[in-house]
């Protein structure tokens, strides 16, 4: 009796209680609670406060978009002065720049490895600029009334500004089939809270077309599904813009580092999401060093390509018949354009991986190339650096015109109606387009050119993936090379990284105890 | 010949070593995983089930410490170098030429010298090394925060190292098990807590013994 109760608490102490402690290990490790549900009021549900076709000012008949200003100045009083210190008005800022001081930088100082700079190209590139008219350097800067109110506020998507003509919508006189004159009072009346589409006729659009620069901003943002961004998506919360680039008296929360310097009037996921957002310690941990956009976006360009690589060396090229031309890649993006050079496009494309800290430099008209590929900005950070996060970024590569005398880019006229006016795109000719692109930034150019590679680096924010299709642990955690991290190599990475030194002697350890035992068990055998 | 049966493992130690040997089964499995030399269960369930069980690990540590001081059963594993000699000449020789074990075991002596060594090893210099190191894996973020220790190298390389040897005693550990008087008593004291002893051949004079009275059997 005594021996079976004995052999009854044997198996409980031996097996039964070991077993369960096990079993209780394992379960609770795996348990995986459900990130919280959020409940946010988003700006672009809120319902508009007044009717604005009631109102007589905008009853009466516009012809000119600087009256429709005047109008909605009359009661949005000192509107005005609030966008007119706007980056979206200047297109300048100051920042101190290591190494470079208090410099002014913003669209109007920076080069960019794109079309190189927007001066010089006004009728085209100031299409995208929220006034009227900026078609030199003469234009008022300080008349609110050039200030175009309607290109953010229109809600009936029927106002647009004219290509070519420097910020202006079409004119009786302008207008053809593709851009009308627009319908003022109409317009006038249905003004909101900007759209996707309001602002994405220029976001989506920089560079000359759908998605070239970004690669996380395109037309298919629009109209979309949660698939390609859960923010934005018609099937998901159909967020706008305004939703997360909160705004404030005309200041736009939120940094476009192509263009930005600062760790200031940022926007972060944590905002809605808080710092714990998945309700799990392992993946909240990730939270100090990996930026949210990291995991959650794997892939960016989900719809159209994005254009990856500009190489302008090979522009100017023309056919038989001395007229320039287009050549297209299998996905009917251009592969060749006389007029801008060779472009490779991709799409679904795996991001790059850098440590930033929201610190940035530029390459400011005056700075000689010290490095090739030129830096055509710089993102801050390391490993070491406590507020530096792992961020997937977007790398633009180009090859651009620089002058080997002064070791400084070039900026080019590309831009103009006619042929004959010396713009690279009606003349295909590098000399004059360089000379007078020059000058109109007021440089030095020493009449020679050739051609240097560039690097511009873009962080990624937008098309945020489903849940379901957000990194996992090992897309990382690898010793493949493949790994996203497989190029990140300031610090320890678990399941990527080890020591050749402690691992072979740990397997050595192993197989010398291994050996022992065996010839220590034959040795008693025998 | 003639056995005398003997109660060496107490209930709580046959718990402790089994809970323990599983755990540590578990805590190399997954850590081997996680270090990207098995793929069995995927790494976020190696990592989040090695979380689990260096917890549980350092309960039962904890615990078993309590125990230890409270049963004075932590005599045990009180390192001495007293016939460390003839124990290591026994496995080195004696045992080819089936000569007798030169210590014998007994509920509170129940480990030879070489054991004592071992164990003392194991559990003072290996586990908490693995423990401290674990911690900082698990909890240390940032570079110069709340020290600067330029990252987790160190802690991560003397905890693989660590992990290596702790499977190299555990592959010595089990064969030693064979050792005992047959192949398999060692094994089944640890099951039952009853060791089967050849009798008369006590030598208690060179013994570290202490005298307490067993009240936990």
């Amino acid at each position: 009796m005594k021996s079976l109760l004995e052999k009854i608490i044997s198996f409980l102490v031996v097996i039964v209680l070991p077993v369960l402690v096990i079993y209780f290990t394992i379960h609770f490790g795996l348990k995986r609670n459900d990130p919280p549900k959020r409940e946010i009021e988003l700006r672009s549900q809120q319902q508009p406060k007044v009717d604005h076709s009631e109102f007589a000012i905008l009853q009466q008949n516009f012809t000119d978009p600087r009256k429709v200003t005047e109008a909605c100045l009359s009661c949005h009083n000192k509107r005005d002065d609030e966008l007119m210190i706007s980056t979206h008005w200047l297109w300048e800022r100051e920042v101190e720049l290591p190494g470079k001081g208090l410099v002014k930088i913003g669209k109007k100082h920076i080069n960019n490895n794109f079309c190189t700079g927007p001066l010089g190209n006004n009728g085209s590139c100031m299409r995208c600029h929220i006034g009227y008219g900026w078609e030199d350097h003469n234009f008022d800067f300080n008349n609110p009334n050039n200030i175009d109110c309607l290109v953010c506020h229109d809600k009936t998507d029927t106002y647009f500004k004219q290509k070519g003509m420097a910020g202006w919508p079409a004119t009786p006189a302008t207008a053809n089939e593709e851009f009308k004159v627009p319908d003022y009072n109409y317009v006038a009346q249905n003004v909101g809270h900007p759209d996707r589409s309001n602002c994405g006729v220029c976001h989506f659009y920089g560079g000359g077309g759908n998605n070239v620069k970004h690669g996380d901003l395109e037309e298919a943002l629009n109209n979309t599904t949660r698939k390609v961004d859960v923010h934005m998506g018609v099937d998901g919360p159909d967020m706008t813009c305004v939703d997360c680039h909160i705004t404030e008296r005309h200041n736009i929360k939120g940094r476009s580092y192509s263009v930005s310097a600062s760790n200031d009037n940022r926007i972060s996921c944590e905002n809605c999401h808080t710092s714990r957002p998945h309700n799990d310690k392992i993946l909240d941990f990730h939270y100090n060093k990996i930026a949210c956009q990291t995991c959650h976006i794997p892939v960016y360009a989900k719809v159209n390509g994005t254009v990856m690589y500009w190489d302008w060396s090979k522009a100017g090229l023309k056919d038989a018949d001395g007229n320039g031309y287009k050549e297209y890649d299998a996905d009917h993006n251009y592969s060749y354009l006389s007029i801008k050079g060779r472009f490779v496009y991709d799409d679904h494309v795996k991001p790059d991986y850098l440590w930033f800290n929201g610190l940035a430099n530029h390459n400011i008209m005056d700075d000689s190339i010290t490095h090739v590929p030129v830096q055509i900005n710089t993102l801050y950070g390391d490993y070491r650096d406590p507020n530096a996060k792992i961020w997937p970024v977007k790398i633009h590569r180009g090859k651009q015109a620089y002058d080997p005398v002064t070791g400084k880019l070039l900026t080019m006229k590309l831009f103009a109606h006619n042929k004959g006016e010396g713009a690279f795109w009606e003349d295909l000719d590098w000399e004059t387009a360089i000379k007078l692109g020059m000058e109109t930034y007021g440089r030095e150019w020493s009449g020679k050119y050739d051609f240097v590679e560039t690097e511009v680096y873009w962080p990624l924010n937008h098309m945020v993936s489903v849940k379901e299709e957000t990194l996992s642990c090992t897309d990382c955690h690898t010793r493949s090379p493949k790994g996203r991290l497989a190029k990140l190599n300031d610090f320890y990475l678990p399941g990527r990284d080890y020591s050749k030194a402690v691992d072979y002697s740990g397997f050595a350890v192993i197989i010398i105890a291994l050996l022992g035992v065996i010839i220590h068990a034959i040795k008693r055998m025998f | 010949m003639e056995y005398k049966k003997q109660y060496l493992y107490l209930k709580f130690e046959r718990f402790w070593h089994w809970a323990q040997m599983l755990l540590v089964l578990l805590l190399a499995l997954t850590g081997f995983e996680i270090h990207g030399n098995l793929t069995l269960i995927g790494f976020e369930n190696a990592v989040r089930i090695h979380n689990a069980a260096a917890w549980t690990f350092m309960g039962l540590a904890v615990v078993s410490i309590f125990w230890m001081i409270v049963s004075g059963q932590y005599i045990n594993f009180i390192p001495t170098t007293k016939k460390l000699k003839e124990q290591v000449r026994y496995y080195t020789s004696g045992i080819f030429k089936g000569m007798p074990h030169p210590t014998h075991k007994e509920l509170y002596n129940k480990l030879n010298p070489l054991q004592r060594l071992t164990y003392a090893g194991l559990l003072f210099l290996i586990f908490p090394v693995q423990i401290i190191t674990g911690l900082a894996y698990m909890y240390f973020r940032y570079p110069q925060n709340p020290v600067d220790a330029d990252g987790l190298m160190v802690a991560v390389l003397l905890h693989t190292l660590g992990s290596f040897l702790v499977v190299a005693f555990v592959i010595v550990h089990v064969y030693m098990t064979t050792t005992g008087n047959t192949i398999t008593s060692n094994l089944k004291a640890m099951i039952s807590g009853y060791e089967r002893e050849a009798a008369g051949k006590k030598d208690d004079a060179d013994h570290p013994k202490e005298e307490v009275n067993d009240q936990t059997k």
